[in-house]
């Protein structure tokens, strides 16, 4: 097992270095559109995996992330704007001398973003993580869209509904790509260890977990606080990638694009999520061709504004419909299963099906 | 405060928790028999006020008219007779009713589809019923074994799939309602004899008094079906056991779309008297109304028809009255509704008239 474990580790590192070829190579040629999409591409998989952790591992359906979103976004951008800028911003009613003069750099405060959400989602989870199935889900919603009143009224501040423009544009590909990358290492090492399987114990059955002694509400309280601390740092990373929040940019639709592609990457698998973020991110932006007049021939088409919104919900509507389980289900990519391939479809081939000699289940 | 804005704040609380109420009942008899929030319920509601706007101000072409109603006519028919039996009477009357339509509009007034006003209202309950039995068929069917949250995100993926093809169709812009003028033009009470002040005067719209009034005749209507009628009795055994009501020879699934009929059609009626009181339409104007009914049916008690019409009276007074009482917390307004849930949730999560439901292991 040593040297699959080297071997292994020696795939990861190798991969990461194409990564970052890629994105040095993206930064340098690419159009500043294509690689706003990358960047988009990260933000809403490290948003995605937050929302397969709650969900997808531990089964609470929450609908709250654009609140998350929100409070990370506003606090990275308090933390990041210059004094001067919120001066002279800052119309509906003057800020606080206190929050005026606060300021850190771009890495201390994307982490104070993602503390204050989890500090947040800690004060939600406490009265409702008591709730289940959907119930959670209208309680979650609520939650957020109390947040997005509570921003819209405090413009001493947040500004209120005018929001906030030009916010320093610290987020670049290497900043995403680095807290994507980071992200992904704390949630897989976590579903990795005993809390992943507690996690799952308590997904597939809650009252049997808590038959085996888990204390299941620490655990879904734990679940949901680390989901909504990387829920802030992606608001917080988005917040400074686009340069302008406004509270309604935070409404359920965000919700609904993260839900969307951990539904279509698939429930409890981190591999699909990411799969989704990437197909979903580049999907919504190509069918904003449907949305410009095009000519097909001598033919001119008026584009339709708002077609891709509708497309979107069909294709939502069609993979619960047909493929509940999502793309991947709740299987994984890993490097032993990546090697195991060639044997084992050498090994299907051999073995006649329905001869009874089954391997009975995928190699993982 | 005065009598007078007390008085006035009354009228207002009352008619808003009436379409609370009215849009509550249509989650609470889902939810009642299905477990499932009919997410789709907000839209629907904006679906009837499209099509009253559409087929009394901004006219829509006959042959849309047309159309949707022969499109209701096949849902109807294909749900409640199945192809291939003997259609029952409603069924020709309603070909006629589309034929004599075409004709009527096709050949001896061949402009845009202008029916009086009531007509409209009929023909937009019931087109918007058929939507919510297709959408029922459409997303929820399939899945009615599945785990109960697939079938949620799929009523989420309906909800924003009415929302979004609003927005291509009807375009996203909001539009003005003009209201009937007999039904604004206000009364005006004098209240000098009680508080001996001549300007404390009582303005209440006809409009005012015909929503509460509607909605409780709706409301009685759809009582006496659920508790006097065979259908209504299948609904309420579904809502304890749809398994033992399936053995006993009850077609579940006609009842489970009579039920979303129904609630649609009360949506519908909810919408057009919103779009009248409120006088804008938008595509995205079912989405708060429809959360907040919801809250309202949670709050009275899911699954219980009284309990959602006290719900939604309840939050149309709270919205209302604390605006009224607090006028420096009507930014707030919104929130109230969703700190509500989390409250009652906590406190009585079966809600104020409901059963509570017991966890099989």
């Amino acid at each position: 097992m040593k040297t699959n474990t080297q071997r292994n580790w020696a795939c990861t590192a190798l991969a990461l270095g194409i990564l970052a070829w890629f994105l040095y190579y993206a930064q340098n040629n690419f159009s500043p559109y294509t690689v706003q999409i990358l960047n988009l591409v990260a933000i809403n998989a490290i948003l995605a995996v937050s929302l397969n952790l709650i969900y997808g591992f531990t089964g609470m359906f929450s609908l709250g992330h654009a609140g998350f979103m929100a409070i990370g976004a506003y606090v990275c951008t308090l933390f990041i704007l210059s004094p001067d800028q919120k001066v002279t911003m800052w119309m509906l009613e003057d800020m606080p001398e206190i929050l005026v003069n606060m300021n850190l750099p771009f890495f201390p405060a994307v982490i104070m973003a993602g503390i204050v959400a989890c500090l947040f989602g800690l004060l939600i989870a406490i009265p409702v993580l008591r709730l289940g199935g959907d119930y959670l889900g209208i309680a979650t919603l609520g939650f957020a869209e109390i947040i997005r009143v509570v921003i819209t009224n405090i413009p001493s501040i947040t500004n209120g509904a005018l929001g906030i423009k030009g916010i320093p544009a610290h987020a670049t590909i290497w900043w995403n790509y680095g807290w994507l990358i980071f992200t992904l290492f704390i949630i897989c090492s976590l579903l990795k260890s005993n809390v992943g399987n507690v996690f799952k114990a308590i997904r597939d059955d809650e009252i049997a977990a808590r038959t085996m002694g888990i204390n299941s509400f620490f655990y879904r309280v734990l679940s949901f606080c680390i989901g909504a601390f990387f829920a802030g740092v992606g608001g917080a990373l988005m917040g400074s990638m686009i340069s302008t929040i406004d509270p309604k940019m935070f409404n359920f639709m965000l919700t609904f694009n993260i839900l969307m592609i951990v539904v279509a990457g698939g429930l409890g698998s981190i591999t699909g999520s990411i799969i989704g973020s990437v197909v979903i991110t580049f999907m919504l932006e190509l069918l904003r061709v449907v949305e410009d007049p095009f000519s097909i021939g001598s033919f001119e088409i008026a584009g339709v504004p708002g077609m891709r919104m509708v497309i979107f919900s069909l294709l939502l509507l069609i993979i619960i419909i047909f493929r509940r389980e999502g793309l991947l289900g709740t299987r994984e990519f890993s490097w032993n299963s990546l090697f195991f391939m060639p044997r084992y479809l050498k090994m299907r081939k051999q073995i006649e099906p329905g001869s009874g000699k089954d391997f009975g289940g995928r190699a993982h | 405060m005065t009598l007078d804005m007390f008085i006035q704040h009354l009228f207002n609380a009352l008619a808003l928790g009436a379409l609370y109420g009215l849009i509550a009942i249509g989650y609470t008899m889902v939810y009642g028999i299905l477990r499932l929030i009919n997410f789709a319920h907000g839209d629907i509601f904006m679906l009837g006020a499209y099509l009253v706007f559409f087929s009394t101000i901004a006219f829509m072409p006959a042959w849309v008219a047309a159309l949707l109603l022969g499109l209701t006519l096949i849902i109807f028919y294909s749900t409640f007779v199945g192809f291939g039996k003997k259609p029952p009477v409603w069924f020709w009357a309603g070909v006629a009713l589309a034929a004599g339509m075409g004709c009527y509009y096709g050949f001896i007034a061949p402009t845009s589809f202008a029916p009086p006003w009531l007509l409209a209202v009929a023909f937009a309950i019931v087109v918007t019923s058929a939507i919510g039995i297709s959408v029922d068929r459409v997303a929820y069917k399939p899945l009615r074994e599945a785990p109960r949250i697939s079938a949620l995100i799929s009523a989420i993926g309906v909800s924003f799939f009415i929302e979004s093809a609003a927005v291509v169709v009807f375009s996203g812009l909001p539009r003005p309602v003009r209201q009937p003028e007999a039904m604004v033009k206000p009364f005006i009470f004098s209240l000098e004899s009680i508080t001996g002040n001549a300007d404390s005067l009582v303005r209440v719209t006809p409009l005012a008094i015909i929503v509460p009034v509607i909605s409780i005749i709706l409301i009685a209507g759809l009582l006496w079906i659920i508790y006097r009628t065979k259908p209504g009795l299948a609904m309420r055994a579904i809502s304890k056991d749809i398994e033992t009501t399936r053995l006993m020879g009850v077609s579940v699934n006609k009842v489970i779309a009579m039920t979303f009929g129904l609630g649609s059609a009360l949506a519908a009626a909810a919408g057009i008297m919103w779009s009248l009181r409120y006088p804008q339409i938008f595509p995205y104007m079912g989405m708060m109304p429809g959360l907040k009914a919801f809250i309202a049916a949670v709050f009275g008690g899911i699954g219980s028809i009284p309990g959602a019409m006290i719900g939604g009276a309840m939050l149309g007074f709270m919205e209302i009255f604390i605006v009224a009482f607090f006028p420096e917390l009507s930014g707030y307004r919104d929130a109230f509704a969703f700190i509500l849930l989390i409250v009652i949730l906590l406190w009585k999560p079966t809600g104020l008239m409901g059963e509570k439901l017991r966890e099989k292991i």
